[in-house]
């Protein structure tokens, strides 16, 4: 089988030999602005977040609830996609299946050009930045247009997503009136001549650019929050309204989603449309959420169901948890090392801890890059905490890093330390020699272990262990 | 074989021996209080304010008035008015009724000055106003397109929490949940109301 | 009651001074604590590095060398929470019988693997964090130190949201006789230690830390305290390097004290 294709051909191609997270994220660091804006947009949304779980008092439950959903979905993922199947076709909607990513892109291009239209409006989807569909449709002379604020900034920026929710996290509002002010033009309306840094002129820049475009589409490209088994209904939560023009004005509507992104019942909805808002914009409610159920008023509605690598981890045990992911992000937020590295670093779509286990699980451990991703992590427990389906994300990196193949110096070490653990008098000698020559410990490390020396010091290695003091002194008594 | 039997295939491979899992539902379910209850309805103004939203609470025989108050204030003249919105409502008010028989063209709908409507329910917890294209309602974009929404809700449409509206809506209608105008966070992470959907929204609550 | 004190190989082999702290603490409550001269290591660097089979190996030995004590105090909440968490993980995952059947040969390995799941069974829950030992087994906060010193309080990551330890560590310290305790901005994040992460994303590790540094300058102490000797040697480390002056000290040298000796021998 061919890797899993995951977005990101440019900035961290994950072909290229040489690149890591660590070689990425050392670069990330040094960038004050990057740093500055990353810090500022996460502790907002931490500070928001927590209110709005906090005022929930079956928080807890609801998290209980919506994970055991999708375990019990995934477990029986066969018998729902059949029936979604169903529920859709009966609701005149048409559903496709894509093995993996190339199939998905040419699905949708031939949807698109049995329209006769040459150019697409999109609504921020996961999984068609996964697939990479804004490339391919272009190689087919398909211009695609992305709605959402954050995906036009990076799309008028030819810049990357660095996070799942606002992949334009990385960006301050000076960089994006910049961006809007050189840029627009090239694609449509051109940004007013006096257009300021402020927030609300920015958002009022995007209306008027947008405007047109939308009143005069005819094609659409949507993913979806969510996909009910038993009506075959679609949810799609937004906030700007992008979402709803593209769902409900086009003629034509293709929506591509993930097999995983399934919910057996309506009912089951109750508990994610709490779990997911809180989650991800911090806030009680997003300000829209569309429902469609097959072909609405009066659309031709097509629905790309992707697997993408998602059957392989499945199949894994453990790793399996990370696809009941709702793509939230709020693991993001809360992580101390995304707020320092962004999100370029981790060289996929998915960035930040989910990233960390998702992108390896379905794209394999083969390159350095993809090996790194799994220590991107001082497994702090953050992300664990927040994610409203309860993914384990320290526990799936650890078993990722055990199955990762390991340098032979480290491997070298690591044998060695286990060695001298192995047996109590081992460790003991080995104490008595560093007792010995403590002085002789040098003030900055070799090899790997510089990175521990540049900033901080070593402590004094003590005359005497532990172990020593104990036996000389009989525990103290002597 | 067809990517569909392969991708289903897959699934069965990965999930043969899997144990199956009980859903515990100890969250809080349909809620014991009666919709439209006293304490619903104040919540509910309280958290639609908090998303910026204008909100009224005003009894029946006020309405009229009210109406025509808000829409000169805007100032809207030509408003959108879906089939089955009650026409004692608008006695008062001078506006251009624009309909959607037959259906308007997308540059039609971005000329009118706003929309009228009612809607399916409410939700009090989460300030959330919930379209099912019932009457009065009209199809989902007829309260995108226009700038200015106002909408009209009886205080008994108004329920507790996210599981009282799901019990009670259908699935196989066009819902739009709508809390507060239109907004991003996509600029710093912080919260600006007005992009693409209705920039001002506007709710009466009737009781 | 058999009480058995896992020192950790950290605490051990660098912070001798914290052992002597728990015996000096432990004694004076009228616990007879023991030391089985036999530990070494709970595995959490194996584990957590991706040599999981070595991990599994002293996971194995950590309980053949305690389960027979009632309780087992660790003055370390990252390994405490390494043997409670993981063991179980590791008893159920498959590379418990990988190791056993290539320690034991061949067929014995199920067995094996079967029998470590049974004794981390056995054991995992008499593994107490020095706090919890305190209040929820002995029953007391106030442990007669006395420590007049401003102090503030970094929870690490294992003891919050590994252990769940709460408040337990700061009512023992507001119970300390003139311990003034101010809290500590941003308390809850990672100083990015993380075992082998400060060596293997350095750079990340480096700013997290400086952060955390600026949070306990912040507060004006003059010592920071912690439940945990590894993340005190991270950001003890770069406090020193940038020649603060402030003091780290663990949580067990800081209850050790009294008015006659005080403690913190660094």
């Amino acid at each position: 089988m061919s890797r899993t294709f995951l977005g990101m051909p440019g900035i961290a191609s994950p072909g290229k030999s040489g690149q890591t997270f660590p070689g990425n994220a050392a670069r990330a660091v040094q960038n004050s602005q990057l740093r500055f804006n990353l810090r500022k947009a996460t502790r907002t949304i931490r500070a928001r977040r927590a209110s709005v779980v906090n005022e929930l008092p079956d928080w807890a439950e609801l998290r209980q609830a919506g994970k055991a959903i999708k375990d019990h979905t995934l477990r029986n993922l066969d018998t729902y996609l059949i029936q979604l199947e169903e529920a859709v076709t009966k609701a005149g909607g048409h559903v496709h299946w894509a093995a993996d990513a190339d199939e998905a892109n040419r699905i949708v291009a031939g949807l698109v050009k049995a329209t006769g239209e040459t150019e697409v409006v999109k609504v921020k989807s996961m999984a068609t930045q996964e697939i990479g569909l804004n490339e391919a449709l272009l190689e087919e002379g398909i211009t695609a247009y992305e709605t959402d604020l954050a995906e036009l900034i990076v799309q008028l920026g030819d810049d990357w997503p660095s996070h799942i929710l606002v992949p334009a996290i990385h960006r301050n509002r000076s960089e994006i009136r910049e961006i809007f002010a050189d840029n627009m033009s090239g694609w449509g309306r051109p940004a007013p001549d006096d257009l300021t840094d402020d927030p609300a002129a920015l958002a009022e820049a995007a209306r008027l650019h947008l405007r047109e475009r939308f009143l005069a589409s005819k094609v659409a490209i949507s993913g979806a929050n969510f996909m009910i088994a038993e009506t075959g209904t679609l949810v799609v939560l937004e906030s700007e309204g992008n979402g709803r023009m593209c769902l409900t004005l086009p003629e034509t509507l293709i929506s591509v989603v993930g097999i995983e992104k399934l919910l057996p019942t309506w009912r089951d909805l109750e508990v994610f449309l709490q779990l997911l808002p809180r989650s991800s914009t911090g806030e009680r409610m997003n300000p829209y959420t569309s429902m469609w159920t097959g072909a609405t008023e009066g659309q031709d509605f097509h629905l790309v169901l992707l697997d993408n690598g998602r059957t392989g981890v499945l199949a894994d045990e453990v790793g399996r948890q990370a696809l009941r992911c709702i793509r939230c992000s709020a693991c993001l937020n809360v992580c101390p090392v995304y707020e320092r590295a962004g999100g370029h670093a981790y060289g996929s779509v998915y960035p930040g801890p989910i990233g960390a286990i998702l992108t390896p699980l379905l794209r394999g451990m083969e390159t350095e890059l993809d090996r790194s991703l799994p220590y991107a992590s001082s497994l702090c427990g953050a992300c664990y905490e927040v994610c409203p389906v309860a993914i384990d994300i320290p526990s799936v990196l650890v078993e990722l890093r055990a199955r990762a193949r390991h340098p032979w110096t480290e491997r070298a070490g690591m044998a060695a330390a286990g060695w001298v653990f192995n047996r109590s008098g081992r460790l003991a000698r080995l104490q008595r020699i560093g007792g010995q020559m403590r002085t002789m410990v040098p003030k900055r490390l070799p090899g790997p272990l510089s990175g521990w020396t540049d900033t901080r010091d070593l402590p004094r290695v003590p005359k005497e262990s532990f172990r020593d003091w104990w036996n000389r002194t009989d525990g103290g008594s002597r | 074989m067809s990517s569909r039997d392969l991708i289903l295939a897959r699934v069965r491979a990965a999930v043969a021996g899997v144990p199956d899992v009980e859903v515990p539902r100890a969250y809080r379910g349909t809620a014991s209080a009666a919709a439209g209850a006293e304490g619903l309805v104040e919540l509910f103004a309280e958290r639609v304010r908090d998303y910026k939203a204008v909100v009224h609470v005003v009894a029946e025989p006020e309405v009229p008035a009210l109406v025509a108050r808000s829409v000169a204030e805007r100032p809207a003249r030509r408003l959108a008015v879906p089939g089955g919105f009650p026409a004692s409502w608008l006695e008062q008010s001078e506006i251009d009724q624009v309909t959607d028989e037959p259906r308007l063209g997308a540059a039609d709908l971005d000329a009118v000055d706003g929309v009228l409507t009612t809607c399916a329910l409410a939700i009090a917890e989460t300030g959330t106003i919930v379209l099912d294209a019932g009457p009065g309602q009209g199809r989902r974009a007829l309260t995108l397109v226009p700038d200015y929404h106002l909408c009209l809700v009886r205080a008994d449409q108004i329920v507790a929490g996210v599981p009282d509206a799901v019990a009670r809506l259908d699935p196989v209608r066009p819902l739009t949940w709508i809390s507060g105008p239109s907004a991003t966070s996509d600029i710093e992470l912080n919260r600006v109301e007005g992009v693409h959907g209705p920039r001002t929204l506007e709710v009466v609550i009737v009781v | 009651m058999r009480v058995a004190l896992f020192i950790t190989c950290v605490n051990d082999t660098l912070f001798p001074g914290t052992g002597r702290a728990v015996v000096t603490l432990l004694r004076r409550l009228g616990v007879d604590v023991e030391f089985p001269e036999a530990q070494t290591c709970c595995g959490q660097m194996h584990v957590n590095t991706g040599y999981r089979d070595e991990g599994v190996r002293l996971a194995r030995h950590f309980v053949d060398v305690f389960r027979d004590y009632d309780a087992v105090v660790v003055p370390s909440g990252s390994c405490a929470a390494m043997v409670r968490e993981q063991y179980p993980r590791l008893a159920g995952s498959g590379a418990a019988g990988v190791v056993a059947g290539k320690a034991g040969g061949g067929g014995a390995g199920a067995g094996r693997a079967s029998g470590f799941a049974a004794a981390a069974a056995e054991t995992t829950p008499k593994v107490y964090d020095l706090s919890e030992f305190l209040i929820d087994v002995l029953g007391v906060t106030d442990v007669g130190a006395y420590f007049p010193h401003r102090v503030t309080y970094h929870p690490t990551c294992h003891s919050l949201r590994g252990l769940h330890l709460g408040d337990r560590p700061t009512r023992l310290l507001q119970q300390v006789r003139g311990l003034e305790l101010v809290p500590l901005p941003g308390a809850e994040e990672c100083c990015g230690f993380g075992g082998t992460f400060a060596v293997k994303n350095p750079d990340i590790s480096a700013a997290m830390c400086a952060d955390k540094v600026r949070n306990v300058l912040d507060t004006g102490a003059e010592v920071l305290c912690a439940a945990d000797n590894s993340c005190l040697m991270h950001i003890g480390g770069t406090l020193h390097r940038q020649k603060t002056g402030i003091r780290v000290m663990h949580l067990a040298e800081i209850l050790a004290s009294t008015e006659h000796r005080q403690g913190g021998s660094r």
